[in-house]
């Protein structure tokens, strides 16, 4: 099958001179869930800012064989003025759908990820983790064939971090989409994906591609199986030689 | 106590906690006011200070006074109110264009700081030169007065949107006046508010003060102020000075609670200034 999203030889140096990628070669199948990780400021971002548009690779060429795409920032860019339902139906108002499609969306997607009950909740009164899911509800009304996710759990605790990796793999379970995943916890990008992939430092190159196995839907217990810490093991010394 | 109990005595407790200290401080005030009428001064210097009683009687009870008091602060409201107005549509727009092109804040922003640094009412008898002494020329004397915070926080205000927000409208191809309607003037309502809350009291003074040079036609309040000064007349002139005050601190009650009403479920800084 064509891949969603590819990378051929892509390459992005900044206009100030900054050389944030280099030589990318990598595509994104139907339901494939592609992690990303690499040190700090290795381009990770870069790589789903050039997937969603909002910049244009300076070498190579990125190929997107979608218009349904979902980006979930590093922060939940909520709108503070408006309520749960209300932030969940922005993407439908942008994208001018009638009011009642918009509605109906939305509800639906607050329910999956299980806000029903704060749908007139400001953001400012919900938790972080909270904060994420509205977040992730608003992209799903979107219905994406392609997930973009740039670090989206990265700034929250532990215990949240895992459950919200769990309520992902859920969707991604009951949803047909392919997502790129970029993250700095290789528990998170073994547990998520069906391939991770690892950067070097800047300018970024891949630096190893690791299937994973484990069949979907995954259970929170996986991560304490010995052949996921294997993997996770193999990807982190991967990781490593980067770093030293 | 029962918690459904303590939760409708904490409000009551909390007003008069909140009421009991400012009203103490009242009445100390009007005791110090009638010491100063009646023991430092002799009977023939009281009317400095005329007691609380005679101001009341005399400048707000006396029907023509009243009548005279309230048509003067009727006009200079007006006066501050249209020029609050007109400074906030106007403040509004530029702020606007300003961010959108980076040229017209860079060539106009220096002839802002300087529009604000200029003592305005040094400037009133040479606009009242130039455009007569009437209604509009005081309205322009607030509207000058007022332009400056609400364009600075205006402007402020839309510059602090996120990029990440941005990208999103970016992502979702949003057109610039959507953007501005959906992102960046809610963002910027907390800071306009703020400039609003600053520019009410400017335009405030820009009435009453603006007002000692505008002879012609109706007096204002402030006009009444210097007359009942020179005429001596201080019963009256205590009683315009209470009035104006109070002019003053409604606008400033008034847009808080706007600044409250409007922004207030969502963003700290309305709810900070709640005891205003």
């Amino acid at each position: 099958m064509a891949p969603v999203l590819s990378f051929s030889s892509v390459g992005m140096r900044y206009a100030g001179g900054t050389e944030a990628l280099a030589g990318i070669t990598l595509s994104v199948g139907p339901r494939e869930f592609v992690a990303v990780i690499g040190p700090s400021g290795c381009g990770k971002t870069t790589m789903l800012r050039l997937a969603s548009g909002l910049m244009e690779a300076t070498e190579g060429s990125v190929n997107v064989g979608t218009g349904r795409i979902g980006y979930v920032f590093q922060d939940p860019t909520l709108l503070a003025w408006r309520t749960v339902r209300s932030n969940v139906e922005l993407l439908g108002e942008l994208r001018r759908l009638p009011r009642k499609e918009r509605r109906r969306r939305a509800e639906e997607a607050i329910e999956l990820v299980g806000l029903s009950d704060f749908v007139r909740h400001r953001p400012r009164t919900l938790s972080g983790g909270m904060r994420m899911r509205v977040s992730l509800a608003r992209s799903l009304t979107m219905q994406p064939e392609l997930f973009l996710l740039d670090e989206p759990f990265g700034t929250l605790d532990e215990i949240t971090r895992e459950r919200l990796n769990d309520e992902l793999l859920q969707l991604f379970a009951a949803h047909p989409f392919a997502a790129l995943f970029v993250t700095h916890s290789v528990t998170e990008a073994v547990f998520l994906s069906t391939r991770v992939v690892v950067l070097s430092d800047r300018p970024g190159r891949i630096l190893g591609e690791f299937d994973v196995p484990f069949d979907y839907p995954r259970s929170s217990r996986l991560r304490f199986d010995p052949d996921f810490a294997r993997l996770a093991s193999r990807v982190y010394a991967c990781l490593r030689g980067v770093a030293s | 106590m029962s918690a459904a109990a303590r939760h409708t005595a904490r409000p009551i407790s909390s007003l008069v906690s909140r009421s009991v200290p400012p009203l103490i401080v009242f009445g100390m005030v009007i005791g110090l006011w009638y010491a100063v009428s009646y023991l430092l001064l002799s009977p023939d210097r009281r009317f400095l200070v005329p007691p609380p009683d005679a101001v009341l009687r005399v400048g707000f009870l006396e029907p023509a006074n009243r009548a005279e008091l309230l048509d003067g602060l009727r006009l200079s409201a007006e006066v501050a109110l249209l020029g609050l107005l007109l400074a906030a549509a106007i403040g509004v727009l530029l702020a606007i264009a300003m961010s959108r092109a980076r040229w017209l804040e860079r060539s106009l922003h220096p002839y802002l700081v300087i529009l604000q640094t200029i003592p305005i009412l040094a400037m009133v008898p040479l606009l009242g030169f130039w455009f007569g002494y009437d209604f509009g020329t005081r309205v322009l004397v607030c509207v000058l007065i007022a332009l400056f915070p609400i364009v600075t926080n205006t402007l402020f205000g839309l510059r602090s949107v996120d990029e990440a927000h941005h990208d999103l409208f970016t992502l979702h191809r949003a057109s610039g006046l959507t953007r501005l309607w959906k992102l960046l003037l809610p963002a910027a309502l907390p800071s306009i508010f703020t400039g609003l809350r600053i520019s009410a009291g400017l335009s405030v003074i820009g009435a009453i003060v603006g007002d000692f040079f505008f002879r012609q036609g109706e007096p204002g309040i402030g006009v009444l102020i210097d007359l009942y000064r020179a005429r001596l007349q201080s019963e009256q002139l205590f009683a315009a000075v209470i009035l104006s005050s109070l002019l003053g601190l409604s606008v400033f009650l008034v847009f808080g609670a706007l600044a409250r009403r409007v922004v207030g479920s969502w963003h700290e800084s309305a709810r900070d200034h709640a005891a205003g």
